[in-house]
């Protein structure tokens, strides 16, 4: 009974086809109207003033991309007041990063007020899928991705590791107050 | 044996030296030179700016942006990097015939431009054009003793040119029929195999039109169908191969499209189906060469349409002594800017066609091979048979 059923609620729908009348079928007027159009488009992109033509094309080195805001790009770490980085080796980043590409280890630090600081930060930027949840997660701020600059290209794998230095010098100082308000 | 030896006096060494320069300028200079931009201006910069793009623009001469310009850079790299490529021979390919398959692509297109003329006979004497058959008479001295026509634009002058030039083109037929069975590789057989069949089919309704442009103007010379296309009709209107043959002229335009084997025609070649056809196993400059070759083809065929239905280096109205419009004073021109004339006209109609396939080639979609055949078999055959017969009516009536 119920095989019954679907058999009756299959949906056949019939695709009307146009037909095409003579003049459409001996192909010679559809043709002259498509060679019309790039023969348009044609002309309008041979023609000297390069604004009035139709190209898309951004002449990138020219012409640089402006990013959005928010765009996410190069890493960065942020600084402390006195230069030192900011990050506490808390591995909320690590831990949250679906590439698995953040490597930290953390040391103990001079000053008793700090408990912990990373001594290796690496960031394998070929793994990397640029998703910015490790900014997201760090509790401190201490990492960003908002340089609005791309990662330069590798020639190497082993310059693809992007270490603690050179993250920080990209890095400033951030308005969160370290420690929290209170703190 | 050895009796032509004898004339070689200083007057044959100026013509051996007149033929090679000729074979030099138009050959290396002109074919060459239209080939092998056509790869980068028409294949990259024209579709580039049909499709709203720009095209390569990027490389440069020792890193000066000026030399940027047209992308013309890239083409140097491109012949660079073709020579410099590693040259693989598919293992099981026969070694004798995969290296002459390029040359017999490639070579037939280059030897058909012998028929091709640029201009008329050059005329020693002054020219004087009759008013009535507007034929051109070439005079010597006050006594208008006859002075000589020589052949200075056309590399050799035969009354069986268009046999010749078809006789050779069908050669590459060879050429890609053999580089496909030589490669040892089933993509390169069915690419060979499909362009044998499309070259074949398509040469049946060429031939066709051609019999009815020989019918109307009674010669198989390149050149003096040339001549002729100059006289006009009803005192007004030139005798191009257009205009007495129009539809010769659209049949013949299309099968010598599908002839050059490029887009839309190519299914030879088809990345997902056979890969690039019989070119597959081709690397280095023997893909260059194969390559070169399709182009230098296209332009041999748009000199072809040129010569048969365009007037080749005939000007509307322009003779020998200057332009006769009708019913008009004749303008007088030195005889020097009507060959300046001639050879820029015959020159503009080629690139002009040029363009022209490379237009239609960015605007059709790609046909499926059994489309190709129907419109080859079903379509262009029984037209291009119709056309003769009518033709040949016309012809027998007037
Ligand atoms: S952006 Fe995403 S993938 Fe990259 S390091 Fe941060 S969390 Fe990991
Ligand atoms: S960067 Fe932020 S989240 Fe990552 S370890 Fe340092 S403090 Fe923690």
């Amino acid at each position: 009974m119920s095989a019954k059923k679907t058999e009756n609620t299959v949906v056949v729908r019939k695709v009307v086809r146009r037909k095409m009348n003579f003049a459409e079928r001996t192909y010679i007027p559809e043709f002259a109207k498509g060679l019309a159009v790039t023969m348009r488009q044609f002309f309008k992109n041979s023609q000297p003033n390069v604004e009035k033509r139709d190209t898309f094309t951004r002449m990138y080195p020219e012409e640089k991309t402006v990013y959005p805001d928010r765009y996410r790009g190069h890493h960065r770490l942020m600084l402390r007041d006195d230069g030192q980085v900011r990050c506490v080796a808390c591995m909320c980043c690590s831990t949250v990063c679906p590439a698995n590409c953040i490597h930290i280890t953390a040391a103990e630090h001079d000053d008793i007020s700090i408990e912990k600081y990373p001594s290796v930060f690496v960031i394998d930027e070929l793994r990397c899928i640029m998703c910015g949840l490790c900014v997201d997660a760090c509790p401190c701020d201490a990492i960003r991705m908002d340089s609005g600059e791309h990662i330069q290209p590798f020639g190497e794998r082993g310059e693809a590791f992007l270490n603690r230095d050179l993250l920080m010098s990209k890095g400033s100082l951030s308005m969160a107050v370290q420690g929290g308000e209170n703190g | 044996m050895f009796d032509f030896l004898a004339p070689a006096t200083a007057e044959f060494l100026v013509e051996l030296l007149i033929t090679f320069v000729k074979v030099v300028l138009i050959v290396f200079v002109f074919v060459m030179g239209v080939a092998s931009a056509m790869t980068l201006l028409g294949d990259r910069k024209q579709s580039a700016k049909i499709q709203n793009r720009v095209g390569p623009n990027r490389a440069m001469l020792f890193g000066l942006p000026f030399t940027r310009i047209l992308g013309i850079p890239h083409f140097i790299a491109d012949g660079i990097k073709m020579i410099l490529k590693e040259n693989t021979v598919p293992d099981g390919a026969h070694k004798g015939l995969h290296l002459l398959a390029p040359a017999l692509v490639f070579a037939p297109s280059l030897i058909g431009w012998a028929g091709v003329p640029f201009m008329d006979f050059y005329c020693t004497g002054s020219i004087t054009v009759d008013p009535n058959t507007y034929r051109e008479i070439c005079a010597v001295g006050p006594n208008g003793e006859p002075g000589v026509w020589r052949n200075y634009f056309q590399i050799m002058n035969f009354n069986a040119g268009l046999l010749f030039a078809f006789a050779i083109a069908a050669v590459s037929v060879y050429g890609a029929a053999i580089a496909g069975w030589a490669s040892n590789s089933k993509f390169s057989l069915l690419g060979g195999l499909r362009s044998s069949a499309q070259m074949i089919s398509y040469e049946v309704s060429m031939g066709l039109c051609l019999a009815g442009v020989l019918m109307i103007f009674g010669t198989l010379d390149l050149n003096e169908m040339a001549r002729q296309q100059g006289y006009l009709l009803w005192g007004w209107l030139p005798m191009w191969g257009i205009v007495v043959q129009p539809l010769g002229f659209f049949l013949f335009f299309l099968a010598g499209m599908a002839e050059t084997k490029r887009a839309p025609f190519d299914v030879p070649e088809g990345e997902s189906e056979i890969v690039a056809g019989y070119i597959t196993e081709y690397s280095s400059m023997k893909f260059g060469i194969m390559q070169l070759g399709e182009y230098v083809a296209v332009v041999f065929i748009s000199a072809l349409i040129a010569i048969l239905f365009l007037g080749a280096w005939q000007v509307p109205f322009l003779f020998g002594d200057g332009f006769h419009f009708p019913g008009m004073e004749t303008i007088e021109i030195p005889y020097i800017v009507v060959i300046v004339l001639r050879i820029g006209s015959m020159l503009f109609k080629i690139l002009f066609l040029v363009w022209l396939q490379f237009m239609m080639r960015w605007t059709l979609p790609r046909f499926r091979y059994d489309q190709i055949m129907v419109l080859g078999w079903k379509i262009l055959l029984p037209l291009a048979l119709a056309n003769l017969v009518v033709t040949a009516f016309i012809a027998a009536i007037l």
